[in-house]
């Protein structure tokens, strides 16, 4: 396992550091903005993996809360493979694309609503148990990391481009320094609780946190915003050589997260493993004792 | 536009928080190993 994750190590790696030759050598400038539009080879993969983390977390979360119950599970069961059915046939009538934006593609949105049951289904069958609320730590977490990117690169972006580093009471912005804060405090809370139900209360928090992610990637086509608008499904065009770079960028920093999150997932195993352990030798340690205070107790009587 | 600077700047931090996250990876990873060997030490 251990020989596996350096030898994927070393191909993202690689692959990481290709997308950044291609980001920085191959694709061309951009004839407004100059060089600096570069930064979103690095600033829209991230936030693309932070909303596929948060996805994730979403998913791992409603499972760990239905699992609470046989019956709850089963509806939920069905409730998700009713989303995917009536989600695709929808988005085929011309009703249901009339409210589409314009520039979204309905196979798209098909395909995005399919992906709820298909990792429904796939994480429950790979994550049984316990693993399913580590998964749902582990994407949190790592989402963060990438939000975190996504924040930090914007302004650095905005600062020449916008000649200001932050537009206060823009839409995009606001809704993703929520979505920040949001995942924050859901790690603030499974960091420092030690109520027994935590897991479930964290769990609640990031099924309702998880509704500001398509506020946040759909605010710039329902409200105006000072943020660029999506060049891809959203109308826009874009040269063949930018936008391979940046979808070969984002399968890179895909392959890295997965590799973060492997790693958080295996500390997760053993921080819990060690946690077990010390309960059992506390428990151990009160076994003796209570044999030691034994005949006592008996004289006493 | 002379942004060059700006470039940079955002590579850069985005490597410096990921390097950071992986880091605080590693220091935890290491005080669990550290924690399980001294309670194996114990038994």
């Amino acid at each position: 396992m251990k020989k596996l994750f350096l030898i994927l190590a070393g191909l993202t790696a690689l692959f990481l550091a290709y997308a950044t030759y291609l980001a920085l050598k191959v694709a061309p400038t951009d004839a407004l903005q100059g060089d600096v539009y570069r930064i979103i080879y690095y600033h829209v993969p991230s936030a693309w993996t932070a909303f596929l983390l948060f996805f994730i977390n979403f998913i791992a979360s409603v499972q760990y809360l239905a699992r609470t119950k046989a019956l709850l599970q089963k509806a939920v069961q069905w409730v998700v493979i009713a989303i995917g059915v009536i989600g695709v046939i929808a988005t085929f009538l011309p009703q249901v694309q009339a409210l589409l934006p314009t520039g979204m593609r309905p196979s798209a949105v098909a395909t995005t609503v399919l992906a709820i049951p298909a990792f429904y289904f796939l994480l429950g069958w790979k994550f049984p148990g316990d693993r399913m609320d580590m998964l749902a730590l582990t994407a949190a977490e790592v989402g963060v990391v990438f939000c975190t990117i996504v924040l930090v690169t914007g302004p650095i972006w905005a600062r020449p481009v916008w000649g200001i580093w932050w537009a206060p009471g823009d839409i995009r912005l606001t809704s993703t320094l929520v979505l920040w804060l949001i995942y924050v405090s859901y790690l603030v809370l499974r960091r420092f609780s030690n109520s027994a139900q935590t897991q479930i209360i964290a769990a609640a928090l990031a099924v309702f946190g998880a509704l500001d992610v398509p506020l946040v990637y759909f605010s710039i086509w329902f409200f105006r915003t000072q943020h660029p608008q999506p060049v891809i499904g959203g109308g826009g065009s874009m040269d063949p050589r930018m936008l391979h770079t940046l979808l070969i960028s984002w399968m890179a920093f895909l392959c890295f997260a997965f590799l973060v999150c492997w790693s958080r997932f295996r500390l997760e195993l053993l921080k819990r493993e060690a946690e077990q352990a010390e309960a059992m030798e506390s428990l151990v340690g009160a076994g003796s004792t209570a044999k030691a205070s034994l005949p006592l107790s008996r004289s006493a009587r | 536009m002379n942004s060059f600077k700006f470039l940079v700047a955002a590579y850069v931090a985005t490597w410096l928080i990921h390097t950071f996250y992986i880091g605080t990876l590693f220091s935890r990873y290491r005080r669990l190993r550290q924690s399980l060997r001294e309670l194996g030490k114990r038994r």
